[in-house]
């Protein structure tokens, strides 16, 4: 068996180098994953292990003996799973009244519950302030509360609920979607009554998704940065914050990536769980094409409560986009609010660089990792090359690591030779081509496999080599998909903070980390302007892409975005 | 151009068996001559597509070699065997027009515009789709794209052509067309072809010769006639079509074939495989059209006919109009009723259930095959 193995291994050898195009390709993109995306992480970790000279845990041992870094990691843990909770709790509440209890306004909720996710992630926090805040418009205007307790626990479990539900409803909607509401009628029909259809039948079935709703929350609220960083404070430490604090202000290397690597862990391990539950998922919930529910699961009271629900929910929303709109307007922020366009001829004058770095990065890194993306996914999902599985996994680890620690590990790989790299554009560009690449991977994926493979098989039949079968069959098929896929690569880029924070230098700059700046200065009348401008921009990408698509795709192509 | 294949095996990694692999094929040996229309025919997971797909190159034999004319082309990639497939789902690329899909391998192979043009108008002219060319792949019906698909093969004039069960999407009636024109085609082109199905009357229709497989092993090759008046084993003369099977004791070998039946009646038959021995025993088979019922059967009580005809009565016990034919069962004392089917119903006789029902076969239609 073992002869017939190696033989085996010989022949798709031989076969290969007939195709040596689709070997350099497959060795060119393990190398570079290996440089951008292992070896970083592979820095922070050797990091974390240097004590003067030499090799030790002396750092770990510093870190968990600190009761102030503890702290950091039992807040970090529990604000996350808090978080997860909470925010699972209303994105499932939203899903179902969308889906199943048919409530008015289930457009408009629809809408609401998605625009966060194409915002930049610390908007909540930046509204926050300016409603709860010392100078905030409830507390200290209306309230004439002075010094109200937001900063911490409260104000921060408030904005990362408010950024994260909508990640949940994501994920709830399409489990509510594809499960068939024949099965609870067909449970009405038997006899049960709502509640037990309810307790019986769809909360089952949506239990697997309810649990990959609260665990990808979970990674991504322990990732979170923006927020914590504007809110937390120095009362309530959490990791990411930390970790930057110690290498951004205390110039401590070994302790910033110890941290990071306390950080790292419980994310890597959620992140798998998430992945191999979603895996199974295809099992447990019911497949099929989105059918209409009749609705008759939902008494009226309860319809009612769910519609209470989703409306305030909404309105706080609501207020948090309104109170940034008026803030970029209002002359100063709490004490004179007379209108102005002061902010925006900052942003559109001494402050533009930063705008036209950002659009220029983003504009850059993000086809590149959509392209990078696809031939990866067609890598993956297509080939028999050595090494696909290492360059699935390592391309996809990009997704589980915090950008905190990414961005550590950044800094930490590219500051000396042979890739010094610190302070330009290109280490910009790579951390972001590196870190989106999976966008571009999990949309082509999903679309090929929905493609019959007999297609490429008879391209290559025909005659035509791997090259040839990806430009002119594979991807023409997945341009829909893989601008969709980009437009979400480019609401990220746009929107990152964590890894790029520490990347940014004098020359090349980025809105978001100009946001924060200019909230730690206490103007936050820019900040406002700043994130205006921001959605606008992103808002502006997904019309525009859309409107391309659908011209050239017909409906199909409309509905390939998701958003 | 000729295929060999050459004591090939094929296996797939397989986790759920012991031992982890699955012989999807197993020391297949097959020739196939130039111009030849050989169809492998068996039930699903019977290796045929698997075999076919390594004549393409989309798998790797484990063991053995495949020959096309005096190349092994064991290690030359799908793209360079020269050998087009028509797929089961037609595989049409879905973002180009028709003439685009079937001009795509000449383009591959860097053919001048003009003559990418004419080859394929010549092609789609005799496929009957010459219309259709600047249609999209999904304003075509399903027999439309079967026959793009057909086009696009033809067109690059293989070395080998290869059909996996290219007919299968389609509804019947547009199956016994199709099976017509593909014949049709390869004779016109001339084309070494190799077909997979596991509908027996498709393989009859457009074999040279057909493989019958099981468990990814050859059971038999030969003629449609061969396979279908002197299968080699029970499988075979089973899986083509409906056939009567009982038990014999076999009584005379030369010469002269005659078997023994259960109830002590002589009855002589035509041929036998090579496996029976006299005095050993063996099943006699004969398939239901050839059972002559009613008068058509009294004529020959007594062994009338020349070279002598089993003779025999029994009760009908199902009866089935099905307009062009009757099917019967008949209860004659044996383990299992004999089928039997009487054609044109119009112009012959109607036996009812219950029936005493006169039956008789010709020594030609008696065959002896091995008890295995």
């Amino acid at each position: 068996m073992t002869e017939s193995r190696s033989s085996r291994a010989i022949g798709a050898f031989r076969r290969i180098a007939r195709d040596p195009l689709l070997l350099i390709i497959s060795i060119a993109t393990l190398l570079s994953l290996i440089v951008f995306v292992a070896y970083p992480l592979l820095s922070v970790l050797i990091q974390s292990l240097k004590t003067d000279g030499g090799y030790s845990l002396a750092t770990y041992i510093d870190v968990a003996k600190s009761a102030y870094l503890r702290k950091a990691f039992y807040n970090s843990l529990m604000m996350s799973a808090l978080t997860a909770l909470a925010g699972t709790l209303i994105g499932f509440a939203f899903a179902f009244a969308v889906t199943r209890a048919n409530v008015p306004l289930k457009r408009l909720f629809n809408i609401i519950a998605v625009i966060p996710i194409v915002s930049p992630p610390f908007i909540g926090a930046l509204a926050i302030i300016m409603l709860f805040g010392n100078n905030g418009l409830v507390t200290w205007n209306l309230l004439k509360i002075n010094n109200f307790p937001i900063y911490g626990f409260n104000g921060l479990f408030l904005a990362q609920v408010v950024t994260f539900f909508p990640v949940a409803y994501m994920t709830m909607k399409g489990v509510l979607e594809s499960m068939n509401p024949v099965l609870e009628d067909a449970a009405l029909n038997l006899g049960g009554s709502r509640f037990k259809v309810f307790a019986r039948v769809t909360l089952p079935l949506a239990v697997p998704g309810i649990a990959s709703s609260i665990l990808l929350l979970f990674v991504e609220t322990l990732a979170d940065f923006g927020n914590p960083l504007i809110l937390a404070g120095s009362k309530f430490p959490v990791l990411s914050v930390q970790a930057y604090l110690q290498i951004v202000g205390m110039y401590d290397l070994p302790k910033g990536a110890a941290i990071s690597v306390f950080l790292l862990v419980p994310s890597v391990i959620a992140f798998y769980l998430q992945r191999a539950m979603v895996r199974r998922k295809k099992y447990t919930t019911v497949t099929g094409k989105p059918q209409a529910s009749s609705g008759k699961i939902v008494s009226p009271g309860a319809r009612g409560a769910l519609f209470a629900f989703c409306l305030a929910i909404s309105l706080l929303v609501g207020l948090i986009y309104f109170s940034i709109l008026l803030g970029s307007l209002a002359k100063v922020w709490g004490y004179d609010h007379h209108l102005t366009l002061d902010h925006y001829k900052f942003v559109f004058g001494v402050g533009f660089k930063a705008v036209r770095d950002t659009l220029m990065i983003a504009g850059i890194a993000t086809p590149i990792a959509g392209l990078f993306g696809m031939v990866i996914a067609f890598l993956v999902v297509r080939t028999k090359v050595p090494g696909k599985k290492l360059i699935g996994t390592l391309s996809i680890l990009s997704f589980a690591v915090p950008g905190t620690v990414i961005g550590i590990g950044y800094i930490l790989a590219f500051n000396h030779k042979p890739l010094a790299l610190t302070g330009t554009l290109s280490i910009l560009l790579l951390n972001f081509v590196f870190r989106y690449i999976p966008v571009g991977i999990e949309s082509g994926t999903a679309i090929l496999q929905q493609i019959d493979p007999s297609i490429e098989e008879a391209a290559v039949d025909l005659g035509a080599d791997a090259r040839r079968t990806f430009s002119k069959i594979t991807l023409p098929m997945i341009v829909p998909a893989f601008f969709s896929g980009l437009v979400f690569a480019f609401v990220r880029a746009m929107t990152a903070v964590s890894a790029a924070i520490f990347l940014v230098s004098s020359r090349w700059n980025l809105m978001t980390v100009h946001i924060m700046s200019q909230v730690e200065s206490g103007n936050l009348g820019a900040a406002a302007a700043y994130s205006v401008l921001l959605v606008l921009i992103v808002g502006a990408a997904i019309s525009l892409i859309r409107l391309i698509l659908k011209a050239r795709y017909g409906r199909f192509g409309g509905n390939m975005l998701h958003f | 151009m000729s295929v060999r294949l050459v004591n090939i095996s094929k296996e797939f990694a397989d986790p759920e068996r012991a031992g982890g692999l699955m012989l999807a094929v197993r020391d297949m040996n097959l020739e196939i001559g130039e111009g030849e229309f050989v169809t492998l025919l068996g039930p699903s997971g019977c290796g045929k597509t698997t075999t076919l797909r390594m004549v393409a190159g989309f798998e790797i034999p484990t063991k053995g070699e495949i020959w096309i004319s005096d190349e092994m082309v064991n290690d030359v990639p799908p793209n360079k065997r020269d050998t087009t497939m028509v797929f089961q789902s037609y595989a049409i690329f879905p973002h180009m027009s028709v003439e685009q899909n079937v001009g795509f391998g000449l383009e591959l192979k860097g053919r001048p515009k003009a003559e990418i043009r004419e080859e394929t108008a010549k092609v789609m002219e005799v496929m009957g789709i010459t219309e259709l060319g600047k249609r999209r792949p999904d304003q075509l019906s399903g027999g439309q794209q079967q026959r793009v698909a057909l086009a696009r093969a033809v067109v690059n004039r293989p070395r080998v052509l290869l059909f996996d069960e290219p007919l299968s999407n389609l509804d019947a009636k547009l199956r016994e067309t199709m099976r017509v024109e593909i014949r049709r085609i390869q004779q016109t082109f001339g084309i070494t072809s190799i077909y997979v199905t596991h509908d027996q009357a498709e393989a009859m229709t457009v074999s040279d010769r057909i493989v019958v497989m099981e468990k990814g092993l050859v059971m038999q090759v030969g003629t449609p006639f061969e396979i279908y008046s002197r299968p080699n084993c029970r499988f075979v003369a089973d899986f083509i079509g409906k056939v009567n099977v009982f038990p014999v004791t076999v009584t005379a070998m030369d010469g002269d074939i005659r078997v023994r039946d259960p109830r002590g009646m002589e009855i002589p038959a035509g041929s036998a495989d090579a496996g029976v021995k006299t005095g050993g025993d063996a099943l006699l088979m004969v398939r239901p059209e050839s059972l002559r019922l009613g008068e058509a059967a009294r004529e020959s009580e007594g062994g009338g006919r020349a070279g002598g005809e089993a003779f025999g009565e029994g009760l009908v016990t199902k009866a089935v109009y099905l307009g062009s034919v009757i099917e019967y069962e008949i209860d004659a004392g044996y383990e299992k009723p004999l089928m039997a089917i009487s054609h044109d119903p119009i112009n012959g006789e109607f036996y009812k259930v219950g029936d005493r029902l006169p039956f008789s076969f010709s020594k030609k239609a008696a065959h002896v095959l091995p008890k295995r």
